[in-house]
């Protein structure tokens, strides 16, 4: 027996009773409808958690930074020497599976900003090298980043986030427009320093979202006192946008040389980094990289270990977890209505064969044997299912358009190929299911109990 | 040999602790090429030795070849393979697929076999010129007369040129005259050297066939043999 002459029968079957057929199609596809709309939501709340671990440079980016000397060595506390730019060059020449090194001194706490008589504290003034841009992914809207004649002269220029912009120069809310401030003069910790750029705007999807949502449409006013309503928006990771912004970057020569070696009531230079941040070629080599790094900074460090590694396998590790239970929970949610469209599909196919009995009976008389009548049952119910698992996919697309609509502040939802075909594989499967009772009945009959069947 | 040999053939169906002996002791020789008729009234068996003749049912007891080959012990897949190949069915409600036209339940057979779609095209209109409804292949059964189903069925029947036809009471649900043009159409094929069993209650029809068995009580209670006393329905 021809398979496709046994597809074609389960074609013309299904033809024969569109209505019903339909009818048992529609459940296999809204089962994978909500299959593929499910992992779509998923994927949209990985995208989400995972921008703001981007921002930040990504799970490749490793900060090494100072700890206590272990307790077996506390005696020689006295004679630590903490991250200095040696430690820069010396995994410069010999960390090759380091691919991007940049140091970084920072103002910690105490570093405040002023223009006229607004004041702000920043989240990080920084100096650095000009591949912090890399490093931090960093994009620079106006002007330019500093380079390195800057930093070979140590000269007064800053780079800054749209946060520092907003505070020192107002918003585009309180202006009504987006001010560049290029050029502008800033006081930090009382030096004077020239903007010579400006980074983007950084926030997630789902700020950004709301925030076109806003703009096109405005809220009514809030009734009562003018206030600020707190940080709470744009969804989990928000706040590294947040940090991100409120960032001033300036040549590491100038911070050394301006608020390190010895000034104002600092006259101790200090010479040690605030951070040292590298950057590994890929995950796969995170082990080898850190051990390699570890070795050369216990040459520096004269065996004295004062220093450790932090990476964002902990976040990278949450976000996985956490994808990982909504993707089953939902997973699985989503695959109980398709399993209810293959109880479907059986519910039918018994009806089907009890309706043809008959006609089994004459195909068997004929020349049918268990087998081919077996496989022309599986192979309908196969084809309802496969059938409505194309249309699912279909109609899937147009479900998360709706839900697009429905939430336009939420991250996108992003259907996979992944996704559609796992969901189309299992709709399949089900209508394999669904058909193997119904085709064992069929196939069963007593031809001569069939053929006098009524 | 024979194209259809039964040797003491029994079939005997267990109803609660009663023995119901459809067939009890038949022996029978069909040759190739013989047009017989199986006369009975109902419950006699004959429907039961139809069953077992066109390998539907395997018998209890007793040895049943056909075409050379010993189908008392085979298995289902075999018999599907006999029936498919070398019998031909014709039931007294046709038994058309109602889903499928004409041309298309005339291949259903060859589809079984795994005929090649250009063959069975060709077959199916040479086999429906047999039977004169060529222009109707595109035709619904529930379309045609009676009488023209039953010729679709005969054309079903032939298209795997089967060594042997049963007609199960094939003038059954027609009226007597398209009933006669339908015997006239198996005593045509017959000349054309087909096989053809003929099952009936009633012998009248049984009448147009050379030879006639009479079952009774599972048992062959008759044999006339119109070639033995000399005479022939085709002089």
């Amino acid at each position: 027996m021809n398979i496709w002459a046994t597809i074609l029968v389960g074609l013309k079957e299904i033809w024969a009773h569109k209505f019903r057929s339909g009818l048992t199609m529609m459940g296999i596809i809204l089962g994978v409808a909500s299959l593929v709309g499910m992992s779509a939501l998923v994927k949209g709340m990985e995208n989400g958690m995972r921008e703001a671990m981007q921002a930040i440079g990504g799970i490749e980016k490793v900060s090494v930074i100072q700890q206590e000397l272990p307790p077996n060595q506390s005696h020689l506390s006295d004679q630590v020497v903490g991250i200095t730019m040696s430690d820069v060059e010396a995994l410069k020449k010999n960390a090759t599976l380091t691919k991007l090194i940049t140091p970084e001194m920072n103002l910690g706490r105490g570093g405040v900003v002023s223009r006229g008589k607004k004041v702000f504290r920043p989240w990080n003034i920084s100096g650095t090298w000009p591949n912090a841009l890399d490093m931090n992914v960093h994009k620079i809207e106006h002007g330019r980043m500093f380079n390195e004649i800057d930093d070979d002269l140590a000269r007064n220029v800053c780079v800054i986030g749209t946060e520092v912009r907003d505070q020192l120069f107002g918003t585009f809310e309180e202006t009504g427009k987006d001010i560049i401030p290029i050029g502008e003069e800033i006081n930090i910790n009382g030096q004077l320093f020239t903007i010579i750029g400006m980074f983007t705007r950084y926030e997630s999807e789902k700020q950004k979202k709301e925030r076109e949502y806003q703009l096109a449409n405005p809220s009514p006013e809030r009734l009562g006192p003018e206030r600020r309503t707190g940080w709470g928006r744009g969804g989990p990771g928000g706040f590294a946008f947040m940090l991100k912004n409120s960032t001033i970057y300036m040549p590491l020569n100038t911070m050394w040389l301006k608020f390190r070696a010895s000034a104002g009531t600092n006259n101790i230079p200090d010479p040690t980094l605030s951070t040292l941040n590298i950057r590994i070629s890929s995950v796969e080599e995170l082990e080898a990289a850190l051990q390699q790094a570890r070795n050369v900074m216990m040459s520096t460090h004269f065996a004295m270990e004062d220093f450790t590694f932090r990476t964002q396998e902990n976040w990278d590790e949450n976000i996985r977890a956490q994808v990982n239970n909504y993707r089953w929970s939902g997973g699985i949610i989503a695959a109980i209505s398709l399993i209810v469209g293959g109880i479907g599909i059986m519910n039918i196919m018994f009806a089907s064969i009890t309706e043809r009995i008959r006609e089994i009976g004459v195909r068997k008389a004929v020349g049918a044997t268990t087998f081919a009548i077996f496989i022309q049952i599986l192979i309908e119910s196969i084809v309802v299912a496969i059938i409505g698992g194309i249309l699912g996919v279909f109609v899937s697309y147009g479900l998360v358009e709706l839900l697009k609509i429905l939430i336009p502040t939420d991250n996108e939802p992003v259907i996979t190929l992944w996704a559609v075909v796992v969901s189309f594989c299992f709709s399949v499967l089900v209508g394999l299911m669904a058909g193997i009772q119904p085709a064992i009945k069929a196939a069963k009959l007593d031809p001569i109990e069939a053929l006098r069947y009524d | 040999m024979a194209l259809v040999e039964l040797e003491n053939v029994f079939k005997i169906y267990q109803v609660g602790d009663e023995e119901i002996r459809a067939l009890d002791d038949v022996s029978l020789k069909i040759e190739s090429g013989e047009f017989i008729s199986i006369i009975g009234p109902s419950g006699s068996g004959k429907s039961t030795l139809m069953h077992l003749l066109g390998c539907l049912d395997t018998p209890t007891s007793g040895k049943i070849t056909l075409d050379g080959i010993e189908i008392q012990n085979a298995s289902s897949m075999e018999l599907a393979a006999i029936r498919n190949r070398k019998i031909g069915f014709v039931f007294q409600s046709f038994n058309l697929l109602p889903k499928l036209n004409v041309a298309q339940n005339v291949e259903v057979p060859m589809i079984y076999a795994g005929v090649s779609a250009k063959e069975r095209r060709e077959r199916t209109m040479e086999a429906l010129k047999k039977v004169d409804l060529e222009n109707r292949a595109k035709h619904r059964p529930m379309q045609l007369s009676g009488g023209q189903q039953q010729r679709v069925a005969i054309a079903r029947a032939l298209i795997n040129q089967p060594r042997i036809i049963f007609a199960d009471e094939p003038t059954g649900n027609l009226d007597t005259h398209t009933g006669e043009n339908i015997l006239n159409l198996f005593r045509e094929l017959s000349q054309q050297g087909s096989t053809i069993v003929l099952v009936t209650h009633n012998p009248e029809i049984a009448a147009v066939t050379p030879r006639r068995i009479e079952i009774r009580d599972g048992k062959i209670s008759f044999t006339e043999d119109d070639r033995l006393a000399g005479t022939s329905l085709n002089k």
